[in-house]
């Protein structure tokens, strides 16, 4: 399965979802984001990082990255795509996924692990993991806050699109287990068909043990997982 | 030569947090007849004269397309000098 992980200028996190991707079996490639044509990849990932230095507002400016046009049709053709911190960003800025990231709660930076708990397994992002699940991924975002107009966020719930909310060690999810600030500790959401979807922590770098948490592989083997692979070109 | 200058604010009941905090701090500071903060953002635009009506046209069309964020922010456009 070959899957397109995207480089813009500012990301930094490629390298990481690359060897993650490879050690699940996949054949990750990493392409630069003037790249126009993504025919015969099977996923797209768009990793964390700065794109464009985070000017203007977070994914702004890598939203009209020539990449995205085929991004764009790759997701309206049921591809999986990921999205993770700043590619969560960024598919949100491009319209793919509802909502928007502002500074968190306390106007910190936050780089530590979280607590996860899988709400629904209806997406590619958690389609392996089980409802209920905790999980431990590193965050690292300082724009990492989501919110949505209210119509957006009732779509979101009721139609079962949050897919990962922060919570504690027991999975309680609430203000004070909140740690951005995030409406409804959302932390990972879908498109209403479930082959878009985006988290802001780090599931590629709490992939292997000595890395302190193996919990990232349950999302990093859903996407892999959803993937189907693409016809040869006639 | 006209500048055009564009104050962009998150829309009325989204979460500022930026603005809570400095509130905050103004409060602590004695000025608690300050009721709310809100943050935003100021661009610049230079163009050649003329052309009004199309250029209010594409400036509104940058605006939606990429200055700002439709889904979260409103914004208006002056013209400063």
């Amino acid at each position: 399965m070959r899957v397109a992980v995207v480089m813009f200028p500012g990301t930094n996190c490629e390298h990481d979802v690359a060897y993650a991707l490879a050690e699940l079996g996949a054949e990750p490639e990493l392409v630069w984001h003037r790249e126009t044509d993504l025919d015969g990849f099977d996923g797209v990932v768009l990793p964390g990082g700065f794109a464009h230095g985070d000017y203007l507002r977070t994914g702004a400016i890598a939203r009209f990255s020539p990449v995205m046009g085929a991004v764009e049709r790759h997701a309206a053709a049921g591809t999986p795509v990921l999205g993770i911190c700043n590619g969560f960003q960024i598919l949100c800025e491009a319209g793919l996924l509802p909502g928007a990231m502002v500074a968190n709660r306390d106007l910190r930076f936050i780089c530590r692990p979280v607590h996860l708990r899988v709400e629904s397994t209806d997406s590619m992002l958690t389609r392996a993991a089980r409802v209920g699940q905790v999980l431990r991924l590193p965050l690292n975002s300082y724009e990492g806050n989501y919110i949505a107009p209210a119509a957006d966020l009732v779509r979101l719930e009721s139609q079962g699109r949050v897919m990962l909310r922060y919570c504690d060690a027991a999975g309680v999810a609430d203000e004070a287990t909140n740690p951005n600030g995030s409406t409804n500790s959302i932390a990972g959401i879908a498109n209403e068909q479930g082959n878009v979807a985006a988290l802001m922590p780090h599931p590629e770098r709490a992939a292997e043990e000595v890395l302190g948490s193996v919990d990232g592989r349950v999302i990093l083997e859903s996407f892999v997982a959803s993937m189907v692979r693409e016809p040869a070109p006639a | 030569m006209k500048r055009l200058r564009i104050d962009i604010r998150r829309k009325e009941g989204l979460s500022d947090p930026e603005g809570v905090a400095t509130l905050r701090a103004l409060h602590d500071l004695g000025y608690a007849e300050v009721d709310e903060v809100h943050f935003g953002r100021m661009i610049y635009l230079d163009l050649p004269d003329g052309g009004a009506a199309e250029t209010g046209k594409r400036v509104e069309e940058m605006c939606r397309r990429l200055l700002a964020n439709p889904v979260i922010e409103n914004w208006t456009v002056e013209t400063v000098e």
